[in-house]
């Protein structure tokens, strides 16, 4: 029973307890004993909560008892990356400068992922600050890819994509800043969206670059994810950035699941030279799946998707320089060498310096020095002529097709430690992904198939213009529907089971 | 901190050598009911720390969002100073670090404010002349949030270096500050000081007119940064400017100014250069001391606050503002002016007194203006003088004045019985009529009463009475004080008179 209630979908887990035929508590369980069994491996989770999950699934059950209406996600379980506030989990980021910190309030997510019904499991791992690719700058060591224990599960929402993928979790949240929901839920094989900027609320999502940060969900299935988009996502007055729309119909969209006569885009500038051959044999095949489900497909150009990368390099530091200007040691978090000897400067250095890790310092170091005075015009402003640039080709894509479709990561999951000493190596995980977060559409990733040459995920990236999110969903489900169709399975029915597997400590 | 400064030169001298150009900038916190990008409440001198949430305190992944209010405030203001408002701008974020800046920046405006290019008229009284109008051009009004205020413990300054410890309170953190910058101000000459005072004073009373902001300098609600250089007389060359920090009084303004006159001119004239340099004020000895140098300045790395939307106020709302504002002072003097019939230096005097609304408000009341002049600038300034007082804090309204000022007119009270009752009313004995009802300082009008006074009064002064007789009726002032002292003031002196000649014309 146990085996079966996590390997459920978050739909049919939500439709088993409105209907009584598992309790919440039974699901919030049976993931804690998942989590138990297989998060030694796998180290998804930075903190744990059974207090709060069982208090919650309890929560649920006791609503149904009473004959009371009950939320979409009642009864589902998710895992929280951990750059969301929450008052009664810690809240770290992944970072030393925050251990400990239990925010007095909580994000607007998860608040309205609770009030949903949703039952929280835990915190997950991610790099510290949403600044990485592979979990490898989490201060509390790596999450790894359930596929392959040696590998990275992508990042910066690795630990979310890890914990879904090794079934510890149906559902979790992540936030999309260059690629931190796309990136790992592809090299894991899940699906992961990051919706329109401005979708979801920011409020209580510890910033990284104010920009471009999106919060979204990730999840098995595409409707698995779009019910969460549904749940989680909506205007919220407390986020100046917040859209004042209703959510696009992503869910109605996933249910449809029919591509026949939508116009889909190749973006030449995303693929050739630098990808991985078999990311592109899997690419190759799912446009071809597109078209022969009554597509059409064209190539579209980009041209200045080339400038995006070192633009957000530009803008997403300079932007961090300033956000991560509060952790100070002052207020809140980690204090370092007030002895009682030192001025708060000198208290505010060493906190910084002892708190934060090596690719934080770095990007903070970069967008100090592109807002500097001198340097402004030609480092951030210069890259954000580069946004508008990047806007719009999107605009006059979209004026040509519905959705645009690249693989979602040049590369599948890499080596731990193979790019940690080589931040170029490291950036250019993002690199398809990155056009999305500057322009502040909306982007998906869904799992394609295995590539031929190293046997693990491949993700296809879907990109809709802004506010029409339901349209990569349409798509995405229509390729999950086909593929699954093709293989008899879901692709992660084919991932090593890790209850098997040797638990490490 | 050293200073080189070679002594002072007097102001008179470095005026006659020297042209000053000030510049001034005044942070005004506005009177919203909530802080700028929270909900917090205001309130002055709430405990420390009582009035904060996650947005003004910078938690982590807290959002700020901006107050209508304060936006519709500034543009008020910027109206009022006659500045063109942006059709559309942003926020920028200010970045430095510093313990009572909850997010170690500041949001601020940089670039782009809310209103530019304004200006304001300032009346400057100038000694034995007329007073001089001098238009203040405003270069910029915006908008940005204050940061809370820190309290340094121990050591000898008060200031960050050499305390013991410090403390945070974050209450003002988030307030909405506003600040007006003028462009630099030249051809004041020796009335630079009062300039400047007159300016800020100006802005203040029109700040207080729209109803933004409480505008109290004791309380930091208005705080001014003032900008001075100098340049030898004619030249136009001006040299280095000095900004002084924090001046937080009308008077410090004038003062300040004044101080770095005199210390600029004696740099000058001992061939120093002026440093580009920040200078903090001393109310205690007037002078100014040097603080942070342009060398040491900070790079606060600008940039546009991506956590809130432009702000794009519409030509209608803006237009709708611009038709609800206020009379502001400068028409109202000129509408009272006209009204009461005063000359430029009647005017100004009643300005310098901080009598003119109480005048405005007792004439409203029902006093004539000309016996709500007196009464303000005469009997009640002495004794706001000698209380060491402002008239507005004496202790009588204006209704009473007014009420006091009728019954004189009415012939009910002679002045000597209305000072008295002003008096009584100062005290806290009550109104004007409770207190000639209580004392019974009425003018005794009764002639049986007052002619047994001055029956009384003859007969005491039998020579004074013959010389009357013999046709000197000026002699008859003697009498009538006689009379007027019994009768303890209440009498009505020139029916006493008449009383007094009719009885020593009879045969």
């Amino acid at each position: 029973m146990t085996a079966e209630l996590t390997s459920m979908t978050a739909a049919a887990l939500a439709s088993a307890v409105a209907a009584g035929d598992v309790s919440a508590t039974e699901v919030a369980q049976a993931h804690l004993d998942k989590i138990a069994a297989v998060d030694g491996q796998v180290r998804a989770f930075l903190h744990v909560s059974a207090d709060v999950a069982l208090a919650a699934a309890r929560a649920v059950d006791a609503s149904r008892a009473a004959g009371r209406p009950l939320g979409p996600l009642a009864g589902v379980p998710v895992a929280v990356k951990d750059v969301f506030t929450t008052t009664d989990m810690p809240t770290t980021c992944g970072s030393r400068i925050l251990d400990g910190w239990l925010p007095p309030y909580e994000s607007t997510v998860t608040r309205r992922l609770r009030a949903a019904g949703a039952v929280p499991l835990g915190k997950t791992n991610m790099d510290e600050f949403a600044m990485g690719s592979s979990t490898e700058n989490s201060a509390f060591g790596p999450s790894r890819n359930p596929w392959d224990l040696t590998r990275v599960p992508g990042g910066s929402s690795g630990g979310s994509a890890a914990a879904v993928a090794a079934f510890e979790a149906p559902l979790a949240t992540g936030t999309d800043t260059g690629g931190s929901i796309r990136q790992p839920a592809a090299v894991c094989g899940i699906v992961g969206t990051k919706p329109t900027y401005g979708g979801s609320s920011r409020y209580g999502v510890v910033a990284f670059a104010s920009s471009l940060d999106t919060p979204g969900p990730l999840a098995r299935t595409v409707l698995d994810a779009a019910l969460m988009h549904e749940a989680m996502s909506g205007h919220d007055p407390a986020d100046s950035t917040s859209i004042d729309a209703p959510v696009p119909p992503v869910v109605a969209a996933a249910r449809q699941a029919d591509v026949a006569g939508m116009r889909i885009g190749v973006v030449t500038e995303l693929g050739g030279e630098g990808y991985q051959p078999g990311v592109l044999t899997r690419f190759g095949e799912a446009v071809e799946l597109l078209e022969s489900l009554g597509a059409k497909v064209v190539e579209v150009s980009c041209p200045h998707f080339a400038y995006a990368l070192p633009a957000y390099y530009l803008i997403a530091p300079s932007e961090c320089s300033s956000n991560l200007a509060r952790f100070d040691g002052m207020r809140y978090g980690l204090r370092a060498g007030d002895d009682g000897t030192r001025s708060a400067e000198e208290v505010m250095s060493l906190t910084r310096g002892e708190g934060f890790g090596a690719e934080v310092k770095r990007r903070i170091i970069l967008g100090t020095y592109a807002l500097s005075s001198g340097y402004y015009d030609a480092y951030y402003g210069k890259a954000q002529q580069v946004r508008t640039l990047v806007i719009r080709d999107f605009d006059a894509a979209f004026e040509q097709v519905d959705v645009l479709v690249s693989p979602s990561t040049p590369t599948t999951a890499f080596r731990i430690g193979e790019r940690a000493d080589d931040p170029m190596a490291m950036y250019v995980a993002d690199l398809c992904t990155i056009p999305s977060d500057l322009a502040g559409n909306a982007a998906l990733s869904v799992p394609c198939g295995l590539a031929p040459d190293d046997g693990l995920p491949v993700g296809l990236q879907v990109m809709a213009p802004v506010l029409a999110d339901d349209r990569m969903y349409r798509v995405a489900a229509a390729v999950e529907a086909a593929l699954a169709g093709r293989w008899g399975h879901p692709l992660l029915a084919g991932a090593p089971d890790l209850r098997d597997g040797e638990r490490e400590e | 901190m050293t200073e080189t400064t070679p002594g002072l030169v007097s102001f008179d001298e470095a005026v006659t050598r020297y042209d000053p150009l000030i510049g001034l900038e005044t942070h005004v916190e506005l009177g919203t009911m909530s802080k700028m990008f929270c909900g917090c409440p205001t309130a002055f001198g709430a405990p420390p720390n009582s009035q904060v949430c996650p947005v003004c305190l910078g938690l982590p992944g807290s959002l700020p969002v901006t107050n209508a209010a304060a936006i519709e405030f500034t543009i008020r203001i910027g109206l009022a100073l006659n500045c063109s408002i942006a059709s559309w701008c942003r926020f920028a974020r200010k970045n430095y670090f510093y313990p009572d800046m909850p997010k170690d920046f500041q949001i601020s405006q940089y670039d782009e404010p809310l209103c530019t290019d304004g200006w304001l008229e300032v009346t400057v009284p100038a000694d034995g002349a007329p007073p001089r109008q001098v238009r203040v051009e405003i270069e910029r009004v915006h908008l940005e949030e204050d940061t809370g205020k820190s309290l340094h413990k121990g050591g000898a300054t008060g200031r960050i270096h050499g305390a013991d410890y410090s403390l945070v309170d974050y209450n003002r953190a988030g307030i909405p500050l506003v600040e007006i910058v003028t462009k630099p101000i030249a051809g004041t000459g020796e009335l630079a000081p009062v300039a400047g005072r007159d300016y800020v004073t100006e802005l203040r009373d029109v700040l207080r007119t729209l109803g933004v902001s409480d505008v109290r300098m004791e309380q930091g609600s208005l705080r001014c940064d003032v900008n001075v250089s100098l340049a030898p007389k004619g030249s136009g060359r001006w040299g280095t400017r000095t900004e002084t920090k924090n001046v937080n009084s009308l008077r410090s303004v004038e003062r300040s100014i004044r101080y770095e006159i005199e210390r600029q001119a004696a740099e000058l004239d001992a061939g120093h250069r002026i440093v580009q340099e920040t200078r903090h004020f001393h109310e205690d000895t007037g002078t100014t001391t040097a603080g942070r140098s342009k060398e040491e300045a900070q790079d606060y790395r600008y940039f546009p606050e991506p956590d809130l939307v432009p702000i794009a106020p519409s030509r209608d709302w803006v237009e709708k503002l611009r038709a609800t504002l206020p009379e502001l002072p400068s028409a109202r003097r000129a509408r009272l002016q006209a009204e009461w019939q005063l000359s430029d230096l009647d005017m100004a005097a009643l300005a310098n007194a901080g009598a003119l609304d109480l005048v405005a408000e007792t004439v409203a009341a029902g006093a004539a203006p000309a016996d709500a002049r007196k009464w303000w600038l005469g009997e009640l300034r002495q004794r706001a003088n000698a209380a060491g007082t402002e008239l507005t804090a004496l202790g009588v309204t204006p209704a009473q004045v007014a009420r006091v000022s009728e019954l004189v007119a009415s012939g009910a009270l002679n002045d000597k019985l209305a000072r008295q009752v002003l008096d009584s009313v100062l005290a806290g004995e009550g109104s004007p009529d409770e207190v000639v009802a209580a004392r019974g300082l009425a003018v005794v009008s009764d002639d049986s009463a007052l002619l047994a006074a001055v029956d009384e009064a003859i007969a005491a002064n039998p020579d004074v009475a013959g010389v009357i007789r013999g046709g000197k009726a000026a002699a008859a002032g003697v009498l009538v004080g006689a009379v007027m002292k019994a009768t303890r003031g209440q009498a009505d002196a020139t029916r006493v008179r008449e009383l007094i000649l009719d009885r020593l014309s009879q045969p």
